[in-house]
């Protein structure tokens, strides 16, 4: 990515084993991402319990969950292998749609919801992941922008062909049709009508569950961000070439991790769905795919937890602007603007970081210095 | 290390910045004595006219109701849904926070049939003034619909035709990505069919209301379509009659109440719309005194020609305050008394007669039933039939 | 003859497309951005045009010159505010940026001119369709103008990037930034007239495509402007030519396969047909190969 491929100066193969994580920095990352999830989880919980915590707020309680997954699962895609991805939302959209269907089928033979939910999560996951699979094989060979494109291709391609599907199930079965409607007796008997998509959906998620689901995301991505695997994967990030001629497969890890990123976001669009009654396709059209590209890249690319905060906030922030009224939006786009900026200017960031690493080192001196006092 | 740090912080802050920022103007001024009536709809993205009118017609009853009665005070709340059921949930949320007891919403069909499921959960007597989608009542018993649902809009544009046209050569361009479109749409089919009539040609298109329409054009020109059936709103209407006219294709199109409104958008040449035909329970050009009356405010206020969302929503907080004042509840009642006494005012003989309608009477499903009009666009203005 | 028809519609749709594939291949040229804010610049220049004649009463071409005077400002602006300070910082931040730019465009169109859509009074009014055939061939005003106005703008710009100082300064910062600084051609100036070029164009293409379909709504660029960018892919990003024949590829496409396929999958069609063509040639039909080396 970035400016016209510069030649890199060639890595020293020491420095390309070493991988971009070290054992001591991965127990650090993992134990804040952890950490993030379950105090967060706790605090929210408990905001709840005791009031402090309104509707509108408890009503976000899944979706961050399923956003903060999918920040953490295309991060894998975008932080950790290095490819820009526009059509994450295409995977989530197969996975909500297969998860639908399943969990519509599975009723009248299941009464636990939690058990349906979870089984209809690990269908959409295989589902998405078949699906990860179709598009990964022949388009991971494509480099840079143009990887990024076709991915937007496809989040389109899913997304007009959600557009004309019909399922409906009755008693002679699960049926389905291309293009046109299916003659069904009742209403309540359609799962999903085309564009209009699914209504009636039994909302079986809960903030516990949408918890599991951040919980074994980070998980499955963390692990293999300290794999062998994961440690190819970002030498080959970080230079292609010394990649390659040192041995590794390329195109072989990086399906990998295309296909498992695929998988984790539909399971997260499983559970997502099934938080509304009603799931329309046009839900995940570019503008969401973008939406999460913009945690991850807010949270500092390959940056996993960074990119949950970014996840949580930016999806409380539309609606803690709500006060703003009909400037509620353009205030949203000019602080996306500014924390771009903020963020990414090399001037402003030596100046902020200069600064935050003199609080970080005094509170670090201060932890040190307890921690002695305790020992 | 350092960097992601930073970074991490950086965000953190500008965003607890702006959430600060977004503390501090709120608070609605209530006295405690009025009744929250929320409102949602989309103020934002490409569904923004809709809920726009959705607001203004339901602040010009308020204000109104404010006016002329000393005893009751009514408060119009209103939140943002961006035609997007996850933010309509948030956006209902929001106002269950504020202390809404009523709600007039949500504005279009798909996010109603997500606020709805909620709507029935906490028990929030719900009058939706335009989400006409059968999902919307579905199983709901506190859910109301203003407007006709579309299946019935359906069966009567079938029958207004079959009865006036009976010769017509008809052919259907309808949105698929739209469930009020596509409901109509597959409403008319079976009960034009099912009188032993065909449909000559049928398109569809996907939302995009600037799209090239050439290709569904041709398809109704070469199947001889002289009567184009059009369950579409207004916009993508105009789009079409503009492309059609310069194909030099000049069938007669029947619109439904969505079309309501082509003659009062902005730089559109009314001439291409003259002789058709629509069905819809208002026209802002009707001779009616209360439409004049409503128009003439309306248009005072927010500089604009009335859609006929804006008024569904006036009469919806009408048919509230009618509604409200028989069921004897108190302003400091919560939702669910108010919800269940609702109910049963509804259910029951309450009949309301406002813009869109006379004497219209729900039954249990949560439906409407009044008598649809069909209008002719004659010389720039609709004439009754 | 409704397939020569369908074609001709599809030239001019494409038409469309490749003016403001231009704006993108022209900006990704020269600082490897994709600008997602690129289809936001049609629909003010399409408003602005909208505005010039309905209230001001401008004549249509004055209304186009003032549009992609505004445009012009616009672009420029939004570079030196938004995306400057980001430069050289890799392409995702400025991304998001664009993106964030994107937003702001949107919703400041929509505080601006209202939800309320508005119908673009064609520049071409009053010119009648030509017809051939029996008039079995009808080929509008609109289509006809698009399709001459794209070949202008092509030649025109083929030529100012070969021939003159200021087109040759903005290939070589393309070709290379830094060996192009220390030639002594000043990069910040060479990058902001890539923004004023591509930006005037954009508010040509809104024009255009709103003559030819003529609801304007705060999102009227978004998809256009998604297609566009595209095409861009399609014929190879970062080249003239290339933006050129993969719009009209695009557009031809899309009709066709409204026409003869279905109306409700014409997109993923054209979609596919992108994804196919990325296959075969992974760099788009003009794009340049370059080779890495170690």
């Amino acid at each position: 990515m970035g400016r016209k491929r510069k030649i890199k100066p060639p890595a020293s193969p020491k420095k390309l084993l070493q991988g971009a994580v070290k054992g001591s920095e991965y127990k650090k990352e993992a134990f804040i991402a952890y950490t993030i999830l379950i105090v967060g989880y706790g605090l929210l919980q408990l905001g709840a319990g005791i009031g402090l915590i309104g509707h509108n707020l408890q009503g976000q309680f899944v979706p961050i969950c399923v956003y903060v997954s999918l920040a953490i699962s295309l991060n894998l895609v975008v932080g950790i292998s290095g490819e820009l991805s526009l059509g994450h939302a295409g995977f989530m959209a197969v996975g909500a749609f297969s998860g639908i269907i399943v969990a519509r089928m599975l009723e009248a033979y299941i009464s636990i919801d939690s058990v349906r939910l979870v089984i209809s999560m690990i269908f959409g996951a295989i589902i998405a992941a078949l699906a990860g699979l179709l598009i990964g094989i022949p388009i991971l060979g494509l480099r840079g922008d143009y990887l990024a494109i076709v991915t937007l291709a496809f989040g389109e391609i899913v997304r007009n062909i959600m557009n004309v599907l019909y399922f409906g199930l009755d008693d002679s079965g699960l049926r389905f049709a291309f293009n046109r409607m299916i003659d069904l007796e009742d209403n309540s008997q359609r799962i999903i009508t085309g564009a209009i998509g699914a209504t009636g959906i039994q909302q079986t998620a809960t903030f516990t569950a949408g918890l599991f689901l951040a919980l074994f995301t980070l998980f499955i991505v963390l692990n293999i961000k300290n794999s062998k695997h994961g440690r190819a994967i970002m030498a080959v990030r970080d230079n292609r070439i010394a990649g390659e001629s040192i041995g590794i497969d390329v195109k072989k890890y990086k399906l990998t991790a295309f296909v498992i990123s695929a998988g984790l976001a539909g399971m997260a669009g499983a559970l997502f769905a099934q938080n509304y009654s009603t799931l329309a396709p046009i839900k995940f059209n570019f503008n969401t795919s973008v939406l999460i590209l913009v945690f991850v890249v807010l949270g500092g690319i390959g940056n996993i937890w960074g990119g949950m905060i970014a996840a949580a906030l930016l999806t409380i922030l539309p609606e803690a602007l709500r006060q703003f009224a009909d400037y509620r939006m353009l205030t949203y786009a000019i602080v996306l603007v500014i924390v771009m900026i903020v963020t990414y200017n090399p001037t402003i960031k030596t100046n902020m970081s200069m600064r935050i690493e003199k609080v970080t080192s005094r509170i670090k001196i201060k932890k040190k210095q307890t921690e002695k006092g305790v020992a | 290390m350092g960097k992601k740090w930073m970074k991490a912080a950086v965000v953190a802050v500008s965003c607890m910045m702006a959430m600060a920022l977004a503390g501090c103007g709120g608070g609605s001024a209530s006295d405690g004595e009025a009744l929250k009536v929320g409102v949602i709809g989309p103020f934002t993205g490409p569904a923004a006219i809709y809920g726009e009118a959705v607001k203004n017609g339901a602040q010009l009853a308020a204000d109104e109701i404010n006016a002329n009665d000393p005893a009751f005070k009514i408060e119009i709340m209103a939140q943002d849904d961006e035609h997007d059921a996850e933010k309509s949930v948030n956006a209902y949320n929001k106002l269950r926070d504020e202390g809404m007891q009523v709600l007039v919403g949500t504005t279009t069909t798909a996010p109603c049939t997500a606020v709805a499921a909620e709507a029935y959960k906490d028990r929030v007597f719900t009058l939706t003034p335009s989400a006409s989608g059968p999902a919307v009542t579905e199983g709901n018993d506190n859910v109301f619909q203003l407007c006709f649902s579309d299946p019935n809009q359906g069966v009567a544009v079938a029958e207004y035709m079959a009865a006036n046209f009976p010769d017509a050569k008809v052919g259907v361009i309808y949105n698929n990505a739209d469930n009020y479109s596509s409901g109509i749409y597959a409403k008319f089919k079976s009960t034009w069919e099912g009188k032993g009539k065909k449909i000559l040609a049928t398109e569809a298109f996907a939302d995009d209301a600037n799209a090239d329409f050439t290709a569904q054009l041709n398809s109704m020109k070469n199947a001889g379509v002289d009567m184009v059936f059009l369950p579409i709103y207004y916009t993508p209407a105009s789009n079409i009659m503009t492309q059609a006219d310069k194909m030099d294709y000049k069938p007669t199109y029947f619109g439904v109440d969505g079309m309501d409104g082509i003659l009062a958008l902005e730089g559109f040449d009314t001439s291409l719309a003259e002789g058709v035909l629509l069905l819809t329970p208002f026209t802002a050009y009707s001779e009616d005194e209360d439409t004049q009356k409503f128009v003439k405010a309306y248009e005072e206020a927010f500089g604009d020609t009335p859609i006929q969302f804006a008024a569904d929503a006036y009469d919806c907080v009408y048919a509230v305050y009618d509604s409200y004042q028989k069921t004897g509840c108190s302003v400091e009642d919560d939702s669910a008394t108010i919800c269940e006494a609702m109910i049963k005012v509804f259910t029951g003989d309450f009949t309301f007669s406002g813009l869109t309608g006379q004497n219209m009477k729900w039954n249990e499903a949560g439906e409407v039933d009044k008598t649809p009009k069909v209008c002719v666009i004659q010389d720039g203005k609709y004439i009754e039939k | 003859m409704s397939i020569i028809n369908s074609l001709i519609s599809g030239l001019s749709l494409g038409s469309v497309y490749a003016i403001i594939a231009l704006g993108y291949t022209m900006v990704y040229g020269i600082s490897r951005m994709l600008n997602f804010a690129h289809g936001d610049v049609i629909m003010i220049g399409s408003y602005v045009s909208f505005c010039l004649t309905m209230y001001v009463g401008m004549p249509g071409w004055l209304a186009l010159v003032g549009a992609m005077a505004a445009c012009t400002v616009l672009g420029v602006t939004i570079e030196r505010i938004a995306y400057r300070p980001l430069r050289g910082t890799g392409s995702l931040g400025v991304l998001i940026t664009a993106i964030g730019v994107s937003y702001f465009l949107q919703n400041a169109a929509l505080l601006i001119w209202g939800a309320n859509p508005r119908v673009f009074t064609t520049l071409f009014k009053g010119l009648d369709p030509i017809r051939l055939a029996n008039a079995r061939l009808v080929i509008t005003a609109e289509s006809f103008f698009t399709i001459i106005v794209c070949v202008v703008i092509m030649v025109a710009l083929t030529l100012f990037v070969h021939r003159t100082k200021a087109g040759k300064a903005m290939r070589a910062v393309s070709e290379d930034n830094g060996a192009a600084q220390l030639m002594g051609i000043n990069v910040n100036q060479s990058i902001s007239l890539t923004f004023a070029i591509g930006s005037g164009l954009a508010a040509v293409a809104g024009v255009l495509m709103c003559s030819a379909y003529p609801v304007l709504m705060p999102t009227t660029g978004a998809m256009p402007g998604i297609k566009a960018f595209t095409a861009a892919v399609v014929g190879g990003i970062g080249s003239i030519p290339g933006a050129m024949v993969g719009g009209l590829i695009l557009g031809i496409i899309e009709i066709l396969s409204r026409a003869y396929i279905s109306t409700e999958l014409s997109d993923a069609i054209v979609f596919a047909c992108l994804i196919i063509v990325l296959l075969v040639k992974p760099t788009g039909l003009f794009g340049k190969n370059t080779r890495e080396k170690v």
